[in-house]
């Protein structure tokens, strides 16, 4: 086994889920498949996981629509992944993701891309229902 | 949290899946190899992504299997030194929290990096939080959602080393394996929970 390179890109954990799926779909296509036990477990712990995470309610199409507003904002791949993968709703998750957030980021920008992450990136769809009753 | 691997390797398919399509039958090979398993300084593996360079086959004498060198992207698990991730808490002891991701436990939160002050309890076997110098205890309670930031990862080599040379003491049995089982831990995530807004996600609920 020779590594050519360790991290040749990064994923979000929408490709993950997409590719995971797939596998599971496949696998259980097959007729008999004991062979590939360490697959499967991964397969079903991860996608458990990914389950949990906001993931679950995102597409190609948002997912695309989301970056393409977050533009303006000069932020770096990464802050825009954990924005993806963590789906922050309060600005106390925007500092953390976002480093100097204090320097870089006016309070409105914060509050402008907590729109952009409400608005553009579904969520659960009870806490849609809490946010809204929230905001009134 | 997940990155795309580049990896090489050359694959040995045995006569018996000769029927399938090479292709499918690589991938259940890397898969059956590779998957769920920690890849020295790479990372955990969790599938095959794609095959991206499939050289010709060749068979070696006195072996019916053949051997395709093959180079093939897979997706590992392999968060970055800063990220912010949202995992359960698996169990407390003096050493630090332990979170669980559900598919990779090693990630370990070490007292000196909850959320200050905190202090063990040692009769609940939990971690707590004295918020406001302790007007306020908040407990780090196993099975609760915690978010905490990646501070370090440490990868231990786990491949079989040679018999070691200095000799057996049997008395030191009972106390070994626990010890034993920390060194071989292939991949460790060192966390850290102590900044605002990391920490169990219900302390941070009400706050927006």
């Amino acid at each position: 086994m020779e590594i050519l390179d360790a991290s040749s890109a990064v994923l979000c954990n929408f490709e993950v889920y997409e590719l995971l799926q797939d596998v599971k779909k496949q696998s259980s296509g097959k007729k008999k498949k004991s062979q590939q036990k360490n697959l499967a477990t991964i397969t079903y712990e991860t996608l458990r996981f990914l389950e949990s995470t906001p993931c679950k309610y995102q597409s190609e199409r948002c997912i695309r629509e989301f970056l393409l507003a977050l533009t303006k904002f000069q932020l770096t791949k990464s802050e825009k992944l954990q924005l993806l993968n963590t789906r922050p709703t309060s600005a106390v998750e925007i500092q953390l993701i976002i480093e100097e957030s204090e320097e870089r980021l006016k309070d409105e920008e914060v509050e402008e891309i907590l729109n952009l992450v409400k608005t553009l990136l579904p969520g659960p769809p009870e806490e849609a229902a809490a946010d809204g009753a929230e905001d009134t | 949290m997940f990155v795309l691997a580049k990896l090489q390797d050359v694959v040995r398919i045995p006569p018996w899946q000769f029927n399938k399509p090479l292709t499918e039958a690589i991938t259940e090979e890397l898969n059956r190899k590779l998957s769920n398993r920690v890849l020295y300084s790479v990372g955990l593996c969790i599938a095959l992504h794609d095959i991206v360079k499939l050289e010709e086959s060749f068979i070696l004498p006195g072996d019916g299997a053949s051997h395709s060198r093959t180079t093939f992207r897979y997706v590992v698990f392999r968060p970055y030194v800063d990220e912010v991730l949202t995992g359960r808490i698996k169990s407390c002891s003096s050493d630090g929290v332990q979170v669980s991701l559900g598919f990779f436990d090693d990630i370990l939160i070490p007292p000196s990096a909850l959320q200050q002050p905190a202090r063990f309890d040692e009769a609940e076997q939990v971690w707590i939080w004295e918020y406001e110098d302790g007007k306020h205890s908040l407990f780090m309670d196993p099975g609760e959602e915690v978010r905490f930031r990646v501070a370090a990862e440490t990868f231990t080599d786990t491949t079989p080393a040679g018999p070691e040379l200095s000799p057996a003491e049997p008395s030191a049995p009972p106390a070994d394996p626990a010890a034993g089982q920390q060194r071989h831990t292939p991949y460790l995530i060192t966390a850290t929970v102590n900044e605002p807004g990391l920490g169990l996600l219900s302390w941070w609920a009400n706050l927006s």
